[in-house]
Formats: structure tokens, C-alpha cells, sequence
């Protein structure tokens, strides 16, 4: 990329135009995450107070000593437990899931391939809201309103896990099964051995869409939780705000609770994240 | 698992496994996408045929009535159903022009060589990593006439008298009257899912060939028309699919509403997805609100073809004409 003709008309922005859009996107964007920690760490009245401070003038952090007892009506700790708890059964269950189909359609021909991979196509082209009353029936019918279960399992199946590992499988080339399948090994052991190691980064990107995507959810655990204790973060959070209304150190707490560790999953594996995202443009 | 059958005395070098390998592997997603993807899609069409309440022992067959009660202008399902649809139907007209625009501008401005360009990439992503609950209710706290900061730094730079010209009262209400509370629930959406489609179009515009841009530098073409000559036809399935996803994803739009305004004033930004959902999991008239839902999907799958097939029309004939003049 920096290895342009000399001869380019423009080379890029200028210094101070860059300098310039870089400081409005970093206050636009940041900005107001900035903002939350911020009143996370003031007094309640100091939130409020007219006009605001920048800067908390005594750094008060009883927000979060409210906020992390267990026993509270609004234990927001319990909340991170049980939202951690979720998200991670969840990406265990869509990688396990996602990679055997993806290996099965990927690396195998048999009969009834071309229907079972038309059917999975299909359904991408159904919105999510379709299946939320359907799906509460049948987590009622299963008991499993009120619990880990249901959010859990019903997401796991998701068409598009298997897309991106079946689309990243199908590249790998076919002397590496061969080779192994030579020295006898069978499917199970071509799977674990040969093709799960080659595929490491689609799973890993998968593995981080994954748990955000289960850690963000909004509409299902509003619907399917019903105990404060059993709630998940972003449930809590509708919980929060509907309960304290003005104790804003007290919900940006909470919001400061379920973004952290998100922000920080996004830091350690940006590549990842953006490589999905990316990625999900061009099959279009 | 065909351990047994591999260590058979016939064995081939190379061993494809048993006829029922395959779907041994296929099995664990299979169960989970019969119970909870391919059954719930049939189920749900049967529940709209229902007068399916979930606390009622009876959910006896109706027919299409679930569906003609959505056309009647006399039933009570009628004002409340399409006063969603309006609300969803503003929103997405209000948003998407934004959220495909603004991005590209971005995506454009972003692929260029500057130090610091992945540090802000992330940036501009950075939002979008978290839930529609942390950025509700961190905006209602910004956009609080009263409390928040939005106003405050409004009435510093004096842009809240910009405003009251507008007809906004004072403090500028922007979750309590309208159109206010869509200028916020658009705002607070772009600001949130604007890095999504910024990563796409950056992906896209790494595919157009660089030689296209020299060769329209050196016909002496501005920067607008290599914009427009170049970059545009050589994203144009890129657009396609931005334009399709994001008019999809504003029409699902529900959290940034169910936080911010509460559907309000009064009923004005209650969405198609807050009356589904009201209907049949707040009041349990499943079967009337699976029936919304399949209305509500029967028309986003008529707009994302309409829209489809418009921007790759346009496609060939925007190839056609960058060739001409190039």
C-alpha cells in the first residue's frame, strides 16, 4: 500500500487534516465510553450536579460497592457470573457443533449433501424474530425457562458458524487428509488431528463472534429470565434503569460491568473480529 | 468412532468411514437446528393459523382469520400492529441513508496510508463490540434534557440556540417529543453500528484493482470523479450488501427503543418488533403475533430483493459507463 508510483496525483490527507479527523473520531467514538467510567466513579450528586464535571472531584467508588454484592436486589455480580457462564457453554457448543457439520460438508460427499446444506442456506434468509415465540414454547415445553439452558442452547445452531468453517475447510488441501488417511487413520482422527489444527483461526474468530454475540443479546434474556438472580447482564441492565432511574453512577457501574470485559476481548483479538466481519461483506 | 470398522482386515488405503459417518458428525448440529431453527419455523407458520393464547387449554384453528384481522381497519389488532410498521417503516428511511453513507465516507478517508490508521479502525469499531443495553442506557443518561451532557455541551458552544430556531423547546427534549426522539434513536444507532459497515466497505475497497485509480489519475480525474467512476462501480456488490443488511437490521430495530424512549411519545417509536413481542410473549396472543411476524418478514423479504436487484442492475450499468469514460 505505501508502495505508490511517485508520480500520484494526491499522496493521502494532509498533516493537519488527519491530525484533525483523528481527534473528532477518537472524541466521537471513545468519547462517550469515556464518559461513562467517568460517572461510574462520582458521588450521585455530583452525577447530576449542573453543570457537570469533567473530572469526579472526589472519586467515589460506592457505586460498585453497591453493585457487586451478592445479596442485593441488583446483583450485578451475579449477573457477570451467569452472563459469563453462558457465553462461554454457548461458544463451546457452537465450535463443537459448527466445526463436526462444517467438516462433514466440507470434507465428505454423500448423499443428501446438496438438501441438508440448501436447508441450513435457507434459513439465513428467515429474521431471528420469527423463531423467538416458537422457540419460548419450546423452552417452556423443555423446562428451561428461567436458566442457563435457554440461553444456551437455541442460538448454537446458527447457519452461519457453519458457512464461515465450511467456506475456510473446503480451502484446505486434500494431500493433508490423504496423507493421514494413509497411515490409516480414520474420519474422527483426520477431523481432530489434520483439520481442526489448519481451521485454528476461523475457530478462533468464530469462538469471539460467538461469545459477543451471546454476551450482547438483549431481546431473549429479557423474555426468558425471570429471577433477578438468574439474569444476565444486558437483562439487568433494563433492570437497573427501571429500578434506580437517577442513580446514574450506579447504571453506568453497571454498564461499566458489562463492557470491560467485551472491550477487552475485542483488544486482545481485534484481527479476529474484524478479519469475521470483514469477511462477512465479501460473500455478498 | 469407526475405529472398528478401520482396523478391518480389507483395508484401503484410502478410507472414506462408514455410509452413516458423515452423518455421525452432522448429528450434534442437526439436533440443535431440528429443535430450535427448522421445527420453530413450521410451528410458528401453525401457530398463525391458531387463536393460539398460551395460558388457554383451547387454541383452536382459525384459518387465515390471524392474517385478515391485520387488514381489517376495524379490529383492534389493525391500529396497533401498522402504527408498528409505521414506526419501524420511519426508522429505517431515517437510518439507512446514514448508516451507508457516513461509513463510506469513513472507509474511504480510513484506506489511505496514515500512521495510526489501525489504531483508529478500532476506534470507530469500538462501539459496535457493545450491546444494545450498555448503549441504551448510557444514552438516555446523555441525552437527558435535564442531566445529561449532550445538552450541556449544546448550550456551551451556543449550537442549542441552532436548535431552538428549529422549534425544539428548552432544554432540547430529545427522548420526549418528536422528532426529537428519532433524531436520538438515529443518532445513538449510526454512533453505534456505524464501524460495522465502515469494516465492510474497507474490505471492499482493498478488492479495486489500484491500477484503476492511477489510470483515472492520470486522465487528469478529480478526486469526486474517481470516487464516482472508480470506487463506487468496483464496491457495487459490496453496496448491494450493505444496503441489504442494514435496511434489515433497522427493520429488527427494538433495544435502542425498548431503552430509550419506551416507544415513545406516546406510541410513536413503538416498532413492528415492540408490538410483535408485546403482542405475543407480553399478552400471549401468540398466534396473532406469529402472524405479524410472518407479514412483517413476507414484506422485509420483498424490499431486500427489490433492493438487491435494483444495486446489481446498477451494477452492469455503472461497469458499462465507468468504462466509457475510462
Amino acid at each position: 500500500m505505501s508502495a505508490r508510483a511517485p508520480g500520484r496525483v494526491r499522496r493521502g490527507l494532509g498533516a493537519g487534516t488527519t491530525w484533525a479527523l483523528v481527534l473528532v473520531l477518537v472524541v466521537t467514538f471513545a468519547g462517550p465510553l469515556v464518559w461513562m467510567g467517568l460517572t461510574s466513579i462520582k458521588s450521585t450528586g455530583e452525577a447530576t450536579a449542573s453543570p457537570p464535571t469533567l473530572w469526579p472531584q472526589d472519586v467515589d467508588l460506592s457505586a460498585y460497592a453497591r453493585l457487586l454484592s451478592m445479596d442485593g436486589p441488583y446483583p450485578v455480580l451475579r449477573w457477570f457470573l451467569n452472563s459469563l457462564l453462558a457465553g462461554t457453554l454457548h461458544t463451546a457448543l457452537v465450535l463443537v457443533v459448527a466445526s463436526t457439520a462444517a467438516f462433514a460438508l466440507a470434507r465428505m460427499s454423500f448423499r443428501g449433501r446438496g438438501l441438508v446444506f440448501g436447508v441450513i442456506v435457507s434459513t439465513l434468509f428467515l429474521p431471528a424474530f420469527v423463531f423467538l415465540m416458537p422457540n419460548y414454547l419450546m423452552i417452556d415445553r423443555l423446562g428451561w425457562t428461567d436458566s442457563v439452558w435457554a440461553l444456551v442452547v437455541p442460538g448454537a445452531a446458527g447457519a452461519f458458524g457453519v458457512f464461515f468453517l465450511r467456506q475456510f475447510m473446503v480451502g484446505l488441501p486434500a494431500e493433508l487428509e490423504e496423507a493421514a488417511a494413509l497411515d490409516g487413520a480414520n474420519q474422527w482422527r483426520v477431523f481432530t488431528r489434520v483439520v481442526l489444527p489448519n481451521t485454528r483461526p476461523a475457530l478462533a474468530t468464530l469462538a469471539v463472534l460467538a461469545f459477543l454475540g451471546n454476551w450482547n443479546d438483549y431481546i431473549w434474556p429479557v423474555y426468558v429470565l425471570f429471577s433477578p438472580e438468574r439474569l444476565t447482564l444486558p437483562a439487568g441492565l433494563k433492570l437497573l434503569q427501571g429500578a434506580y432511574v437517577t442513580d446514574y453512577p450506579g447504571i453506568m457501574a453497571g454498564a461499566v460491568v458489562a463492557s470491560v470485559p467485551v472491550i477487552l476481548l475485542f483488544v486482545l483479538t481485534q484481527r479476529f473480529v474484524i478479519e469475521g466481519v470483514a469477511r462477512s461483506g465479501l460473500k455478498g | 468412532m469407526t475405529a472398528a470398522y478401520a482396523s478391518g482386515p480389507t483395508r484401503r488405503p484410502l478410507r472414506r468411514g462408514a455410509p452413516w459417518t458423515p452423518w455421525a458428525f452432522l448429528a450434534p448440529f442437526l439436533a440443535v437446528f431440528g429443535t430450535f431453527v427448522a421445527l420453530p419455523a413450521v410451528r410458528g407458520l401453525w401457530m398463525s393459523l391458531h387463536d393460539w393464547d398460551h395460558l388457554m387449554p383451547d387454541k383452536p384453528f382459525v384459518g387465515l382469520a390471524n392474517y385478515t384481522a391485520l387488514l381489517d381497519p376495524t379490529s383492534v389488532l389493525f391500529q396497533r400492529f401498522w402504527d408498528g410498521m409505521t414506526a419501524t417503516g420511519t426508522f429505517v428511511l431515517a437510518s439507512v441513508p446514514f448508516l451507508v453513507t457516513l461509513p463510506l465516507l469513513l472507509a474511504t478517508a480510513l484506506n489511505r496510508a496514515f500512521p495510526g490508521r489501525t489504531f483508529l479502525r478500532a476506534v470507530v469499531f469500538l462501539p459496535y463490540v457493545l450491546g444494545v443495553a450498555v448503549v441504551g442506557v448510557l444514552f438516555r443518561f446523555v441525552l437527558d434534557p435535564n442531566l445529561g451532557v449532550l445538552n450541556h455541551l449544546l448550550g456551551v458552544t451556543g449550537l442549542d440556540r441552532v436548535l431552538h430556531l428549529l422549534g425544539a423547546g428548552d432544554p432540547v427534549p430529545w427522548l420526549t417529543a418528536q422528532p426529537w426522539a428519532w433524531v436520538s434513536l438515529v443518532g445513538v444507532t449510526v454512533w453505534w453500528t456505524l464501524g460495522f459497515n465502515t469494516i465492510i466497505y474497507l474490505a471492499g475497497l482493498q478488492d479495486v484493482p489500484r491500477e484503476l485509480y492511477d489510470a483515472a489519475a492520470v486522465d487528469g480525474a478529480s478526486g469526486r470523479q474517481r470516487f464516482r467512476h472508480v470506487t463506487l462501480p468496483g464496491i457495487r456488490p459490496v453496496l448491494a450488501f450493505v444496503v441489504t443488511m442494514t435496511v434489515l437490521a433497522s427493520a429488527n430495530m427494538f433495544g435502542q427503543a425498548d431503552l430509550l424512549t419506551g416507544g415513545g411519545p406516546g406510541t410513536s417509536t413503538r416498532t413492528a418488533l415492540m408490538v410483535i413481542l408485546d403482542t405475543g410473549l407480553g399478552r400471549y396472543e401468540m398466534g396473532a403475533a406469529a402472524a405479524m411476524g410472518y407479514v412483517l418478514s413476507i414484506g422485509l423479504g420483498v424490499v431486500s430483493v427489490v433492493n438487491f436487484v435494483a444495486l446489481r442492475e446498477r451494477d452492469g450499468r455503472g461497469r458499462r459507463r465507468a468504462r466509457r469514460t475510462s
